[in-house]
């Protein structure tokens, strides 16, 4: 949850022109001054970025270059880790489980989030406590989340399971079974995520002009046609958003795979950031560790760009 | 609009089960950590026959708890309160105090926002092991005291301050601290309660650097001490859910106290 209404183009753009008045004007003592004041200002947000962001960033780029163990000296190895990285099996399956994370993940809060958003979107008793109740997952943290979800799945014991067994159902493994640690993870994931999601597509259904159902309806549409030809053109601003950061979020997906699977049964809950920190601190790895994270990074730039290029296409910012 | 009454009553179909779906959980957290001697072999009941809160008590038996409550108390403070500071006095500079370059400044901030946090694990504890601050407050506190998203969100906030307000206030021999404190500061309160909330929420919910920095299990934060008590005894479910149940409380007395600010904080990300 971050990035909150703010446009960073609009926002580079207003800081560059900033108030009216010029400075070149001042004597030197006064500018001094200004100056000092300036610094004041930046210098403890500035430092802390630079010291623990910037720097680091950096700092993981050499590291990636290097053998390293975390105690002893590095040694250079060139690009041997990214050669090793392309060609590892370990590294394909941790990306193949990440995507096999998003791609269920995904459709389950979109359509999941849009149905509650157009039903919370009318006229209707008791519309702010629900609402309310649909979010209470988005402010709790991915440990408790993923804790419940372990417990409330567990194979031998769990509620979900003892649930099925009334109906006659035999309930799978959940998370101690290889083909359902991941949807497992999807499923907790997606609980957690949908009250946010909600806020965020209602938000947008608010925005849509309420005259262009009026003409739909002259024209005879029926419900679904207005929403296939109505609202989702126009709440195409916002479902970008929510892909747009569903993927960033989902490449980086940690805490509920580490509390819930551990990357398991036999790695088949294995993603990649759980896999950079297994290659730091049970490998001893910390150079292949940070060519790993280098190339998630790579990895989520070059999907956030090309969705930024894909957005024309179907993106509508009337 | 008038609505079929089955369309009114699958509205309200989808919207009951889906509340069941979302609030379920939460009271079979609950139920559990007031069922005693819920293991891998019985599911306990959701009326409990017997409901006790030994299952806090051994929480606190096992784990220092009251200790680890307190050091997440002080890390979310104290790393919000740093948060608020930081961002408030750099986004007066860009919103207010024009200087060659500035423009690119704000881009570099800009960029820090797209670093995922995981490219930074390697180096920052390298760092924070030469600093000597490995199981330290100060280890879990530096990176999260600067964000570029906070500077974002009150440089929004305070470009909608009236200039007139700061040219007045000078024409009065005010200087930039005064501007700042006495004027913009009260004026961008709304902004900053925004801030403060989604500060604290991420620093209290944070997991992955408390659990990588606070090795020591009396230095640890309440997401990390959890796991932990996982690892140690992964069937005594019933004490894992009171741990669960006194983690999720301050969130959710948070959360109604301060709604407004979370909801529309979401609600605006998705606006154009």
């Amino acid at each position: 949850m971050t990035a909150l209404g703010t446009r960073p183009d609009v926002a580079v753009a207003a800081a560059s022109a900033g108030p009216a008045t010029t400075r070149r004007g001042l004597p030197g003592r006064r500018r001094m001054r200004y100056a000092l004041t300036v610094m004041v200002f930046l210098l403890p947000s500035l430092v802390p970025l630079l010291a623990f962001v910037i720097g680091p960033m950096i700092s993981a780029a050499w590291t990636s270059l290097h053998s390293w163990n975390l105690i002893g000296p590095m040694s250079w190895v060139g690009l041997d880790n990214y050669a090793h990285l392309f060609t590892d099996p370990a590294t394909r399956d941790a990306f193949l489980h990440t995507v096999w994370y998003i791609v269920g993940y995904l459709p389950i809060v979109y359509v999941g989030g849009l149905a509650l958003a157009l039903a919370l979107n009318t006229r209707l008793r008791g519309r702010a406590g629900l609402r309310g109740m649909y979010f209470l997952p988005v402010i709790t943290s991915w440990v408790v989340v993923a804790l419940v979800w372990r417990w409330l799945l567990s194979p031998s014991n769990g509620v979900v399971n003892s649930v099925l067994a009334w109906f006659g159902v035999e309930g799978p493994g959940w998370w101690s079974d290889p083909a359902w640690a991941m949807p497992s993870i999807i499923l907790a994931s997606a609980w957690k995520d949908l009250g946010f999601v909600m806020v965020i597509l209602l938000a947008g259904l608010q925005s849509i002009n309420p005259d262009l159902y009026e003409a739909a309806q002259l024209d005879g549409a029926g419900w679904w046609r207005r929403l296939f030809s109505v609202t989702l053109p126009m709440l195409s601003p916002s479902t970008f958003f929510v892909i747009v950061l569903s993927l960033i979020n989902g490449f980086q997906v940690f805490d509920q795979v580490y509390v819930m699977t551990g990357g398991g049964p036999n790695n088949s809950s294995q993603v990649v950031v759980q896999q950079v920190y297994d290659l730091t601190f049970r490998y001893g790895q910390a150079g292949m560790a940070s060519a790993l994270s280098w190339l998630l990074f790579f990895v989520i730039m070059l999907v956030t760009l090309v969705q930024f290029y894909g957005q024309k296409r179907w993106v509508n910012y009337d | 609009m008038t609505k079929p009454l089955a369309a009114r009553i699958a509205l309200y179909v989808v919207l009951i089960v889906g509340a069941v779906i979302m609030v379920f959980p939460f009271v079979w957290t609950v139920v559990t950590s007031l069922t005693p001697g819920a293991t891998l072999t019985t599911t306990p009941r959701l009326i409990p026959e017997d409901p006790s809160l030994s299952p806090y008590i051994e929480l606190f038996d096992r784990v220092p708890f009251a200790r680890v409550i307190g050091n997440s108390l002080l890390i979310a403070v104290v790393s919000t309160l740093l948060q608020l500071v930081t961002s408030a006095m750099a986004a007066y500079v860009f919103a207010r105090m024009p200087f060659p370059g500035r423009g690119a400044l704000f881009v570099l901030y800009l960029a820090t926002m797209m670093i995922p946090f995981q490219v930074l694990i390697v180096p920052l504890f390298a760092e924070m092991k030469t600093l000597g601050l490995i199981n330290t407050y100060a280890g879990a506190i530096l990176p999260t005291i600067a964000t570029a998203f906070g500077v974002f969100l009150l440089r929004q906030a305070i470009t909608t301050v009236p200039y007139d307000l700061d040219q007045a206030a000078t024409l009065d021999g005010a200087g930039h601290f005064r501007i700042f404190v006495q004027i913009i500061l009260p004026l961008i309160r709304p902004a900053l309660a925004t801030l403060a909330v989604f500060a604290f929420l991420n620093t209290w919910n944070s997991f992955l650097w408390p659990l990588i920095i606070l090795r020591d299990p009396l230095m640890q934060t309440l997401p990390v001490a959890l796991t932990s008590l996982q690892g140690q005894y992964s069937t005594q479910w019933d004490v894992l859910m009171a741990g669960s149940v006194i983690s999720i409380i301050p969130m959710f007395a948070l959360y109604v106290f301060a709604q407004k600010y979370i909801v529309q904080g979401v609600a605006g990300a998705g606006l154009k």
